[in-house]
């Protein structure tokens, strides 16, 4: 089983927002992805 | 943004975070809180119409008790403007009790009291962040929005912050028709300074709505943006406020990627008022006041609006497009003061759907809900339009004492 | 950059994190670095607030069940990778 010991990406790849926009994806490719990281201005509604 | 693990596992999926939304959050992740409509400028596309203060602005008591809310809900930062907010003379009291109390704080301001000792303090205190609003990188397109003497002003406040060494401040700029041109001009700016580039969209709100016609991007200049920022990447911040440009294909930009209105953000305005967004000042996306009983988290918990806000959409008439996963259907600011049906394309949907749903448009369009601008509105006619204070109190009258 | 996350080492919440219990598991923001993460699960939650107490990462998961330590690993290495959680500082009452 491999060990999630590799350092993720970070941000600045700019990885994509799978789970949220992939209302129709099967549940046997979904990743399981506990932690979710997002700048602290990436949200939308603050000037 | 997600880490990718690359790993696909049958365990059950864990629910995206639209749906996790739907319950609510604790409290908002990110909340704009205008301290004045009080204004030294009169920029021609000002989101809350800003200029004159207003007699019913909370008082500082009032203030620090929705400091206190904002602790107790564990608000990790908030976002403060106006109008200017350093007019108001408890401005740097309540910038340090909020601070104090172990909420973040980024103030956005035009410089007009960032001098170099203020800037000096300001770069001893710990979470606090200053953003100053740019929206030109020459004097010439920055002063056609922002009014003779701001771009001076600005640049003046960046010096000063530089010098503090205030690391990394931001320069926050509106995209419009006349600045595009000028990323790079902007990037260039914020190097300089050793600030980091901002840059939002701009809405037809308040003031925008006079003149977003004629200032927002055309179509190519939004491709261009899109563009730009994909090369930018993370070091150029947008507020999320490109997310619509995603509908455009390839990679999507850094953010959550959906409306926060009312879900992970909201506006508290200088008297209290609580709506949905800052770019939706009118009673439609009002939730609240914080001076009800049960103040700004009973509002942000149990507000009908906010409970509507929260349930998921059902995309209305764009969840047929092939890019409705990409953009969520836009802004719902924008559409709203368009005079676009919010179940409907963006105005600026790069698809072009928006623009066929604005020639069908008939009728007057929403007002903002409330106008504070310095004497009367008129709609620029390409000229600078330059509007002083009729007297120093309309700042605040304490103005010329500080 | 951050070193490679050690399992076998001993981790605790950087002091520059705040969690904030949510609904579906907590928010938690790097004052710092002003990254924010979602953290999705309720034991990964729990899991995080508990890291410092452990001698080590694995002996905290033994506290999670079966099925879910492999993603829990996987989401302590990229809250490691982001600052969010660092390696144990060396205390003079530590046993």
């Amino acid at each position: 089983m491999q060990q999630g010991t590799r350092a993720d990406a970070s941000p600045a790849d700019a990885p994509r927002v799978s789970d949220d926009l992939d209302a129709g994806q099967e549940p046997e490719i979904a990743e399981e992805l506990l932690v979710e990281e997002v700048s602290i201005d990436g949200m939308c509604g603050v000037y | 943004m997600t880490i990718a693990s690359g790993q696909k596992t049958p365990s059950e999926r864990v629910p995206a975070l639209v749906e996790q939304f739907k319950g609510g959050l604790a409290a908002p992740i990110c909340l704009t809180w205008e301290w004045t409509y009080a204004c030294n400028l009169s920029c021609t596309h000002c989101l809350s119409s800003s200029g004159r203060r207003d007699p019913g602005e909370l008082t500082t008591a009032e203030m620090r008790s929705v400091i206190d809310e904002l602790r107790a809900m564990q608000v990790f930062y908030v976002n403060v403007g106006g109008g200017e907010p350093t007019v108001r003379p408890d401005f740097w009291e309540l910038l340090d009790y909020a601070v104090a109390g172990g909420v973040g704080v980024k103030f956005s301001t035009n410089g007009l009291r960032l001098d170099a000792e203020r800037a000096q303090r300001l770069a001893a205190t710990d979470y606090v962040d200053v953003q100053v609003s740019l929206d030109g990188a020459s004097r010439e397109i920055n002063d056609a929005v922002r009014g003779d003497g701001s771009y001076s002003m600005a640049l003046r406040a960046m010096e000063n912050l530089a010098e503090a060494g205030l690391a990394n401040f931001k320069i926050s700029v509106v995209m419009t028709r006349h600045n595009v041109p000028q990323l790079d001009d902007f990037a260039a700016i914020a190097d300089r300074f050793g600030a980091q580039l901002r840059i939002t969209r701009l809405r037809p709100s308040g003031r925008g709505a006079d003149v977003w016609h004629e200032l927002h991007p055309t179509d190519q200049q939004q491709r261009e943006i899109y563009s730009w920022l994909t090369d930018h990447g993370d070091r150029v911040l947008t507020g999320d406020s490109f997310f619509h440009l995603n509908a455009l294909g390839g990679s999507p930009l850094p953010g959550l990627n959906l409306c926060g209105a009312g879900r992970v953000v909201c506006l508290i305005d200088p008297v209290g008022d609580v709506y949905a967004c800052p770019f939706a000042i009118h009673d439609a996306f009002k939730a609240g006041t914080v001076r009800a009983p049960g103040g700004f988290a009973q509002v942000w918990r149990s507000a009908p609006l906010f409970a509507e806000l929260r349930t998921e959409t059902s995309g209305g008439a764009c969840r047929s497009c092939s890019e409705y996963s990409a953009c969520q259907g836009g802004c719902m600011a924008a559409k709203f003061f368009t005079g676009l049906p919010l179940d409907g394309p963006d105005p600026e949907c790069v698809k072009g759907h928006g623009a066929s749903a604005l020639a069908a448009v008939q009728g007057g369009l929403p007002r903002a809900g409330t106008d504070h601008s310095h004497g009367r509105r008129e709609v620029p006619l390409g000229m600078p339009s330059v509007r002083v204070p009729a007297k120093l109190c309309d700042l605040s009258p304490l103005a010329g004492t500080a | 950059m951050t070193q490679p996350f050690e399992p076998g080492c001993g981790y605790e919440l950087n002091p520059a994190v705040a969690i904030r219990p949510e609904p579906f598991g907590a928010l938690a923001y790097h004052f710092g670095n002003r990254r924010l993460s979602f953290l999705k699960a309720p034991e990964l939650v729990e899991l995080v607030r508990g890291l410092g107490s452990h001698r080590c990462v694995s002996d905290a998961l033994t506290a999670v069940p079966e099925g879910r330590r492999d993603a829990c690993l996987r989401a302590l290495a990229s809250l490691a990778a982001a600052d969010m959680i660092v390696p144990q500082t060396v205390r003079s009452e530590e046993a």
